[in-house]
């Protein structure tokens, strides 16, 4: 034997993953995973999704027509975060918080005035929208807040002083103003990368298998480890590159902070492509169909990633048995460390834990993997 | 004419259920939804920690800490000892939220001051440290108002929650489901149609029959019609059985309206199939379309919080439309004419869409 000893394995792996990379490039419905639907996804989850309800629309059904009353529709017409819709008949009104047009109304009775002067409990009443339970209850929060800033301040012009109370002083750390796209721009990079890593890879190899080139390739000397890794490596780097795009994009288009670094964003992203890409072989691996792969990817790996993450919805809210899923799913650290990136920094009590479990899941992957690959053809 | 097009749904439904793909893509996805959706959608707050550093030695600082440890959301409230604490707890997310009593808190109020609380939250989850937040205040606000001798300011308003008076996140999520479920079923039943038979090459057969293009389009709109209808009803009934969901409008007005909402999302899925040479495509095509359109559909996240670009884009989503009727009809008994204002452009979507389709089909398969 005249081969060179040591090169053989890696030259192998090197020439298949090259093979791999064109067969990438060349198919269209690969670019549209690859490139195209990262992209649509950034945008839609950056502009699209908001759970800041910046300026709600709701109605003031004003009764009292003295001063005060005056005052507190000015009041709630000055907040940023209401636009106003003013009547003196609540019936008027009615219908639109039915057809959602508005979403709350403040109600100003005919005896605001003695109320208000005799201390009255409650002297405006406030109705929401329950259909819209996130946005009644931001009515509901920034309702009282506008009211409490003008009685202080009517109050305080009227000379009397306000009465002694215990004030909550809230502090919101990393994201003073709370802008939900702070959370989830960084978020949705973990939805990018498990569409590439898992969606992807799934979708290529079942088609490998379902041509049989797959077996083709199992007959020549290339052992299993290096048919594995060639798949490995050309995934990993287009999912490094859209941690990239989608890095870029949060800083510079969405405006989003980068407080961690750069070298501690690569490593966390590494291991999570770990158990992305192991997924996906594993289900090409055991469906050998693309059809069934496509499927298995959406629920098992797009669908988790965006709603079982933390994401969008917070996973410590979920029932038992949900949450005790979600500890298998790897977005679930990533979209965690991300957001920690992003707004804390590199706090590393965070990413340790979660770069080893990442790790730990896609160990687990890979090694399915690996049995559900023949070494030889049956 | 009505006999062969009767024959050719029989035959799409047949196709459909004796595949055992089409059978899982039938089951499955519903299945799957319902329990990932209808139970981890949520934007309460539970089982989260908080902690509590107080610094203050008298019965004040304790009144506000066993007001934290009697409210239900919180799992565990974690004492602190010292200021430089917080960082650690907060950082790590041991904690959602740091309730910081000052030393002086009893003696300010003692003497008849005003008081503050500090609560500091983790902002990376900044829907849930909201929701802390506005607990936490509440229970500071019932301590305040025992707390000075002539009662300190009353409660300043009232606050009452029209069609769901709990704020109950699945009133919300399940008469959503309704829409999105049988967007999901339908387009993929309806994108799968002809690329299978492309796939087996049984496509051509079905043009050279006597069969005319429009009784093809019609044939296979049917099956996504029916299973679109069927799946919407199981999630009605499981919301009013399974969740006990009161439905306050008319059933007669959602079945209507989901009729042009399904021929809308028909057309969509027969514009994919034709485009898809392969059932892979197919499905990938109604993922392209599908994700987009749930986003963007205010069942995530309400269309006013869109920019005024995107909240305009969004008049060509059928989902928007038909979550509008089904959660105001479920919920706030949408009256009828909402519910045509409503359907009137579902009926736009499906006059372009099912025609576009039509000639696409005849185009590609020629």
């Amino acid at each position: 034997m005249n081969r060179p000893r040591l090169p053989a394995p890696l030259r192998r792996t090197l020439s298949l993953a090259r093979k791999e990379t064109f067969q990438i490039i060349r198919d269209p419905s690969s670019i549209l995973i690859a490139f195209i639907l990262p992209l649509i996804l950034l945008l839609l989850f950056g502009f699209g999704i908001s759970l800041d309800a910046n300026s709600i629309r709701i109605g003031m059904v004003v009764k009292d027509a003295r001063a005060d009353a005056r005052s507190l529709v000015q009041a709630f017409e000055a907040s940023e975060y209401f636009e106003i819709v003013t009547a003196f008949d609540q019936s008027a009104l009615e219908p639109s918080l039915v057809s959602g047009q508005l979403r709350g109304l403040v109600v100003i009775p005919p005896d605001f005035t003695e109320r208000l002067h005799r201390r009255d409990p409650a002297p405006i009443e406030v109705l929401t929208d329950g259909s819209q339970p996130n946005t009644a209850q931001f009515v509901a929060n920034y309702a009282q807040g506008v009211y409490a800033v003008w009685q202080t301040r009517q109050l305080g012009d009227a000379a009397l002083t306000p009465p002694a109370a215990i004030t909550p002083q809230p502090r919101f750390w990393f994201n003073a103003e709370l802008t939900s796209r702070y959370n989830l721009v960084p978020g949705s990079t973990a939805v990018v990368m498990t569409i590439i890593g898992t969606l992807l890879t799934a979708l290529v190899i079942a088609r490998e298998w379902e041509r049989g080139t797959m077996e083709a390739v199992l007959a020549t000397p290339v052992s299993r480890v290096e048919l594995l890794l060639s798949k490995i490596v050309p995934y990993f780097i287009l999912g490094m590159s859209s941690l990239v795009l989608c890095t870029l994009a949060a800083v510079f288009v969405f405006d989003v902070p980068f407080r961690g670094s750069v070298l501690a964003l690569a490593a966390v992203a590494a291991a999570f492509l770990v158990p992305a890409l192991g997924q996906g072989l594993l289900i090409s691996a055991a469906t050998k169909n693309q059809f069934v792969a496509a499927q298995l990817a959406l629920f098992t790996g797009f669908l988790p990633a965006t709603l079982l993450s933390g994401f969008i919805f917070e996973i410590s809210a979920m029932p038992l048995p949900i949450r005790t899923v979600t500890t298998v799913i790897p977005a679930r650290y990533f979209v965690t460390s991300l957001q920690t990136l992003f707004l804390a920094g590199d706090v590393w009590s965070v990413l340790w834990p979660a770069i080893a479990k990442m790790l730990a899941v896609g160990a687990f992957f890979l090694a399915l993997t690996w049995l559900a690959t023949p070494k030889r053809i049956a | 004419m009505w006999r062969r097009i009767l024959s050719l749904i029989i035959k799409e439904m047949l196709a459909i259920w004796r595949d055992p793909k089409g059978r899982a893509v039938i089951l499955v996805p519903p299945l799957l939804q319902l329990v990932i959706f209808a139970f981890a959608m949520t934007m309460e707050v539970r089982n989260v920690d908080i902690a509590v550093l107080n610094l203050d030695t008298g019965s004040r600082g304790r009144d506000v800490e066993a007001g934290i440890l009697g409210a239900s959301p919180f799992d565990e409230v974690i004492g602190l000892q010292s200021v430089s604490q917080i960082q650690e707890v907060i950082d790590s997310q041991r904690v959602i939220a740091v309730v910081h009593i000052g030393q002086d808190f009893t003696r300010r109020i003692e003497t008849g001051q005003s008081a503050d609380v500090q609560i500091i939250l983790d902002g990376r989850k900044s829907n849930a440290s909201q929701i802390a937040n506005s607990y936490l205040s509440g229970i500071i606000s019932r301590v305040s108002a025992t707390a000075y001798p002539g009662g300190s300011a009353p409660e300043a308003i009232r606050i009452r929650h029209w069609f769901n008076p709990n704020l109950e996140y699945a009133w919300f999520t399940l008469p959503g489901l309704v829409a999105t479920i049988t967007l999901l079923t339908t387009i993929i039943v309806t994108a799968l149609s002809v690329a299978r038979e492309r796939e087996l090459g049984t496509f051509d057969q079905l043009l050279v029959s006597p069969l005319r293009p429009i009784e093809i389009v019609v044939g296979k709109s049917a099956p996504g019609l029916i299973f679109g209808y069927m799946h919407g009803t199981f999630f009605i009934l499981v919301a009013v059985f399974g969740f006990k969901i009161p439905f306050a409008g008319s059933l007669l007005a959602l079945y209507g309206s989901m009729f042009f909402y399904l021929l809308a999302v028909i057309g969509i899925g027969l514009f994919i199939s034709a485009i898809s040479s392969t059932q892979q495509q197919a499905i990938l095509g109604a993922f392209v379309f599908a994700s987009p359109a749930v986003l963007l559909s205010g069942f995530m996240s309400p269309v006013e919080n869109m920019p005024g670009w995107m909240q305009l884009a969004t008049q060509i989503n059928p989902l928007r439309h038909f979550l509008h009727i089904s959660q105001g009809v479920f919920l706030k008994d949408l009256p009828l004419s909402e519910v045509v204002r409503s359907t009137v452009p579902l009926i736009l979507i499906a006059m372009v869409t099912l025609p576009a389709s039509a000639w696409l089909l005849r185009k590609t398969s020629s």
